[in-house]
């Protein structure tokens, strides 16, 4: 598991010339006080769902019916539940978490390194064919994943990797917005002049693009990173058709069974599994919101060169 | 020099390959099983475009792209709306606590949206869920999130929540790139916050509104983990051809229907490139003229 030695390596923020200029200045000191009452509302409606969630997962199954969803219960039961959520079934929910983690991550790093030097390759080579194969791929970012997911799961079938990791993961490294995004990076971030002297310094293309350009593209790969690994955390669909072995579940359809049975325990209260949903539920998204609020100004710098060329 | 031209090809490659293999091989294979159908007697028989036939015939599928076609329709432009006004709050720097706010609303988008089905799900509950609870003590009459006419809209809640501050950020983001020139020059003008909203802001936002536009198509059109949880607590109103994507979950894995299943995926994919390609063209045409 290498999920992080690709983002440490470009840590040092050599931002070069584009998207965001840090620290622009902004006119007036004026704020406006109705203004930002009304995005506290709008806030409070985003992150309703999120206390409850963290509420839900203090009370025991009983409690989640009979007491009010929005406040505590009387006996508040956090450590309880969360050991129970990890011993359920011989520790099957941890599991569930590494796999997300191997899978998520593998196809993360993958899908960033794919793109990062795919999109250079586009963006600083001319080729025959370049034209041609760049729009193939950019087309193909129409092609919704879930439509392929099941002609994928079929093909799969036919070369007996479906119930392995490789099912959830291969598909998982082909990300074309994620190439697009790269290239359109790579355009600016890595000056052409940079590349020269490089070469004239008698630096091979593979060195040049492992030294210099991947450094150069940070931002940029740590947005594609980021995303794919969000992408693959919280994909449902395709480990739910490729899947059928619990051991190799990830949380997404590890949950969701859980919650089936929740709700096939009859009458709510009688079952004792929807703590456990709850409380797996919030371990489950704790890790992407680290990562995404330690890597924000990465994320960000990077999204804003996508969203803005065309 | 001849060492650089060989060098873009091999940077290329391996994203090229994969994406042979993992792309357009399944949707080439998909092409090929979708013309074909198992008999009972004679096994696996070639039809030509029989399953088509039957699929453009076939209310279920039908049933199912109308409905992601509504979801569509009034799910999208709610959901840009809110982010592009967030994000012109967020830019005007006229907010207190911007940096939190920002972040809050962007938040959801981490979660995974089986988990966000199962947190609005539980909150949508008519028996023991807080707005019910809450009607109840108010004696006010409970919403049933959950029945037949709420459901679409219940579904369009969920999706809304769980993008509308990625949406948000791309514009942001797209919002932070326009030069601060542009603005002091509006404001030598003599433009307000509003003029320079819509005469500068605006232009600027166009490629990412159209980019998030075009995701929205693509996610719409293939909705299936918020209706596939839901239908867990709401069996009797949502079907398993709810939307187009669990009708062909639902041919291929409780059917056995692979090669009919192959035929509605095929057509889900062509629907939504077909969709994305006139949102292109229609948003195109309104720049020009």
């Amino acid at each position: 598991m290498t999920t992080t030695t690709p983002t440490a390596t470009i840590a040092e923020p050599t931002r070069p010339a584009p998207a965001t200029p840090p620290g622009r200045r902004r006119r007036g000191p004026r704020r406006s006080t109705p203004l930002t009452i009304a995005m506290l509302a709008a806030l409070a409606y985003f992150l309703l769902p999120l206390c409850w969630l963290l509420i839900a997962s203090t009370k025991s199954t009983q409690d989640l019916f009979n007491s009010f969803g929005l406040w505590f219960s009387h006996t508040p039961q956090l450590l309880t539940n969360v050991r129970e959520t990890f011993t359920q079934d011989d520790g099957v929910f941890v599991r569930w978490l590494l796999n997300t983690v191997l899978y998520a991550g593998v196809s993360a790093v993958g899908a960033a390194l794919l793109a990062a030097a795919g999109g250079y390759g586009f963006a600083k080579f001319r080729f025959r064919g370049d034209r041609t194969a760049f729009n193939l791929v950019l087309g193909a970012v129409m092609v919704p994943t879930t439509a392929l997911a099941i002609p994928t799961y079929l093909l799969f079938a036919k070369a007996g990797l479906v119930n392995t990791p490789w099912a959830v993961v291969l598909p998982s490294l082909v990300n074309p917005f994620g190439l697009y995004l790269m290239r359109v990076y790579a355009q600016d971030a890595v000056p052409d002049s940079v590349l020269e002297a490089a070469r004239i310094d008698g630096a091979g293309e593979a060195r040049i693009f492992f030294r210099i350009a991947l450094r150069l593209l940070g931002p940029g790969l740590v947005t594609v990173l980021l995303f794919t690994l969000v992408a693959t955390w919280n994909n449902y669909f395709l480990p739910l058709i490729m899947l059928n072995d619990p051991d190799l579940y990830p949380i997404t359809v590890g949950l969701s069974s859980w919650a089936a049975q929740a709700q096939n325990g009859g009458a709510g209260a009688s079952s004792d599994m929807l703590a456990l949903v709850v409380t797996g539920s919030l371990i489950s998204i704790v890790p992407l919101v680290v990562a995404f609020l330690l890597l924000q100004r990465y994320w960000q710098s990077g999204l804003a060169a996508g969203g803005v060329k065309q | 020099m001849r060492r650089q031209r060989a060098a873009g090809p091999l940077f290329v490659a391996p994203f090229m390959v994969l994406f042979l293999l993992l792309f357009l091989a399944p949707l080439g294979y998909a092409a090929y099983l979708s013309l074909f159908q198992e008999r009972l007697i004679g096994g696996t028989a070639f039809v030509g475009l029989d399953n088509y036939a039957q699929a453009l015939s076939d209310p279920q599928f039908l049933h199912g792209i109308g409905r992601v076609a509504l979801f569509f329709v009034f799910q999208v432009p709610v959901m840009l709306l809110l982010a592009l006004v967030f994000a012109l709050a967020l830019d005007s720097g006229l907010l207190r606590l911007a940096r939190v706010i920002r972040l809050g609303i962007f938040v959801p988008y981490a979660v995974p949206s089986v988990v966000a089905a199962l947190m609005w799900g539980y909150l949508y509950g008519p028996d023991f869920g807080p707005f019910a609870q809450l009607s109840r003590e108010l004696s006010l009459p409970v919403p049933d999130f959950l029945s037949e006419g709420w459901m679409l809209g219940s579904l369009a809640n969920i999706v809304t929540w769980e993008f509308v501050g990625y949406n948000m950020i791309i514009l942001y983001a797209a919002l932070r790139t326009v030069p601060e020139e542009l603005y002091e020059a509006a404001a030598v003008d003599g433009a307000g916050a509003w003029r320079t909203a819509w005469s500068i802001k605006l232009p600027a936002l166009r490629p990412a509104l159209m980019l998030t536009l075009l995701f929205s198509v693509i996610g719409s059109f293939q909705l299936f983990n918020e209706p596939k949880l839901l239908m867990n607590i709401a069996p009797d109103v949502i079907s398993s051809s709810y939307t187009a994507n669990l009708y062909a979950y639902t041919l291929a894995f409780t059917g056995q229907q692979v090669n009919y299943a192959a035929t509605v995926s095929f057509l889900l994919g062509l629907v939504i490139v077909i969709a994305s390609y006139a949102v292109l063209l229609t948003a195109n045409r309104r720049r020009t003229s």
